[in-house]
């Protein structure tokens, strides 16, 4: 085996730029497949990590009557907090209204918190420390398209729990930067003793948030959601992006694996007064094609010696100062941060390295099958066979 | 105390002689204003912060709780129908050739960028059901007379907490109202004009809706032709006449 290596390399570096060019090509295949994998695992780390921070906690309780995808379900969608079985839950009430800031028209979703809450960040303190009379906080974004600051005062429209209307200023005493959408679009959150006097919904929730740790107890109405339920969909847009970016590295694998097959075919073909010499010698026919194979395999171990000389200061690099995200991305409605930074794991390098050397090898012996069935006279006689 | 005593059951007296009066107006307002069906066309002028836009539909109601409009222009708008029975509204667009049953938000959004937003549209109830009326005043109004009627919501599963309505003494029609929320906030107001006899009633034919919220000067609607009780065949206020 050491003299197949041995054999394979120089012939490997007595081929020159050819060899090189191989090897180029394979190494970039392998940069790439690490780099949009590590982007990858990097954004889905934290975004699963921000969602449970921002708004999952340990798990939602919905009241039966809600739907979080049927807006119909927010007018009725809500129950009676049982104070003896919420302990250490996050009472949320849902209502729909309208702010006008500066005579524009804004759709809101109103979400009445409890501001003693620490079990998402939100910061809920700043609704506790105002002296306003409607305090509200909102998301980032929201403050953008509305174009609010803290210490406005804007309209807002609501109805009551009869569907009358009332419309009152609301004071924004607080901004908080979030990467989760899901809580910032279109939602304005105020204390949820506020809005059950302004809609007269007394002592009414739409969901809970459980704390990290919950342990789930049947309640009556009521369904409970763990996180993992809720991070599903997250899970899922992720996975879908993770196979369509896969497209892009598998066309650069099918390029470098389609020169080390060509190389191969036409080593074969040109080589065979050599692989006469190599069987009159001695060697079994098993041995030269594990000799060629070796060869062909070897594209793949120096093109992972490649990819780690160039790779390890590029990724550490860019693990560092993390991939910042366009503005656009991150009203899209997934949870993304401004800046992401790749998680290299030891995993992926590994799975990556093995995944190379495995397709190469294959792709080196294929047309190296060939070299058994031939007749070691004529090859050594260099007739094409 | 004697004479204060009088002066309160004369207060009282009179208080509720002006409350059926206010009563006897709406009824008559409600006779002009009312019909079994209708059909319309009406001009809708909508002026936004740099230019106005006219859409020109064609609407057909029976009742209080069935509607169906078809836009007739402009070429954007154009093939766009609602139907609106009971507490639902769906919206036909033929860009998408789908149609939708509008919810949550979207029933706040502003028709066709005007003044009106589609939960408006769905308020249809009579007043006299949901409202006490009561006998503020008299002014003049754009050079006619007339009455100042309050009405506060006798129940509670009501959108306006307290409608003011100024109403023409000759020809008892409104010529303007104000809606407002429960704070006291003026939300919307309505100006009626040109009023014309049509069909052996007086009907307002020019409208400005105004939401006070929000900025702009309101949109206009013009009734291009009306036409009070006509046979509507029942198959207009279907799912499947927003496709044809």
């Amino acid at each position: 085996m050491k003299l197949a290596f041995q054999l394979a390399y120089k012939n490997l570096v007595g081929s020159g730029l050819k060899t090189w060019l191989n090897v180029l090509v394979l190494a970039i295949a392998f940069l790439t497949i690490i780099f949009f994998n590590g982007f990858i695992d990097g954004w889905h780390n934290q975004a699963k990590l921000d969602s449970e921070e921002w708004e999952i906690g340990g798990g939602h309780i919905l009241n039966n009557n809600y739907d979080s995808s049927d807006p119909f379900t927010i007018q009725d969608g809500h129950g009676p907090i049982l104070t003896n079985e919420a302990n250490g839950l996050t009472p949320i009430l849902f209502r729909q209204g309208t702010i006008y800031p500066s005579g524009r028209m804004y759709s809101a979703l109103i979400k009445g918190i409890d501001v003693n809450q620490n079990t998402l960040k939100i910061p809920t303190n700043l609704l506790k420390e105002s002296a306003a009379d409607i305090p509200a906080i909102i998301g980032k974004r929201y403050a953008k398209s509305s174009k609010l600051k803290v210490g406005d005062e804007v309209l807002m429209r609501w109805r009551d729990k009869n569907g009358t209307f009332d419309a009152s200023n609301i004071t924004i005493v607080g901004i908080f930067d979030s990467n989760v959408p899901t809580i910032d679009v279109g939602q304005i959150w105020m204390p949820i003793k506020k809005l059950w006097e302004i809609t007269g919904l007394e002592n009414e929730a739409t969901m809970f948030v459980a704390n990290v740790g919950y342990t789930s107890t049947k309640m009556e109405g009521w369904n409970f959601q763990s996180k993992e339920d809720l991070l599903s969909s997250l899970t899922r847009i992720i996975e879908s992006k993770k196979a369509s970016g896969s497209i892009m590295y598998i066309f650069l694998m099918g390029i470098a694996l389609l020169a080390i097959f060509d190389t191969q075919v036409l080593s074969i073909f040109r080589r065979q007064r050599e692989i006469g010499t190599y069987i009159s010698l001695g060697m079994t026919r098993l041995q030269v094609v594990k000799l060629f194979t070796v060869e062909g395999s070897m594209y793949s171990i120096l093109a992972t010696l490649l990819g780690t000389i160039l790779g390890i200061p590029l990724f550490g690099y860019v693990a560092r100062t993390g991939i910042g995200i366009p503005e656009a991305s991150q009203n899209q409605g997934v949870t993304i941060s401004d800046t992401i930074y790749p998680a290299f794991g030891i995993g992926l390098i590994l799975s990556t390295i093995i995944l190379i050397i495995l397709s190469s090898t294959i792709v080196s012996f294929l047309p190296a099958r060939k070299i058994a069935k031939m007749d070691p006279v004529n090859a050594l006689k260099g007739k094409i066979q | 105390m004697k004479y204060t005593i009088v002066l309160f059951i004369v207060f009282l007296g009179l208080s509720k002689s002006q409350a059926q009066d206010a009563i006897k107006i709406l009824q008559k307002v409600d006779a002009n204003m009312a019909s079994e069906s209708r059909i319309v066309e009406t001009k809708m002028i909508i002026n936004g912060k740099r230019n106005s836009r006219t859409v020109i539909s064609k609407g057909y109601s029976t009742g209080i709780d069935k509607s169906f409009t078809e836009y007739l222009s402009p070429d954007r708008e154009k093939g766009t129908k609602m139907l609106k029975l009971d507490n639902r509204l769906w919206i036909y667009s033929p860009d998408t050739d789908r149609t939708i049953q509008l919810s949550g938000h979207m029933l706040r959004q502003s028709v066709m960028g005007s003044d009106l937003s589609y939960e408006d549209m769905m308020e249809d109830r009579k007043l006299l059901e949901i409202y006490n009326a009561s006998f503020i005043g008299e002014e003049i109004l754009d050079g006619r007379k007339v009455w100042v009627l309050q009405l506060d919501a006798k129940v509670e599963d009501v959108s306006y907490v307290k409608r003011k309505t100024w109403i023409d003494q000759e020809r008892y029609v409104p010529l303007k109202e104000e809606l407002f929320a429960k704070s006291g906030q003026l939300l919307k107001t309505t100006t009626l004009s040109d009023v014309k006899k049509i069909e052996g009633r007086w009907f307002p034919t020019k409208m400005i809706y105004k939401d006070e919220l929000k900025s702009g000067d309101g949109t206009h609607f013009e009734f291009v032709s009306i036409e009070f009780n006509k046979e509507i065949p029942d198959y207009i206020f279907s799912k499947a006449s927003l496709k044809k």
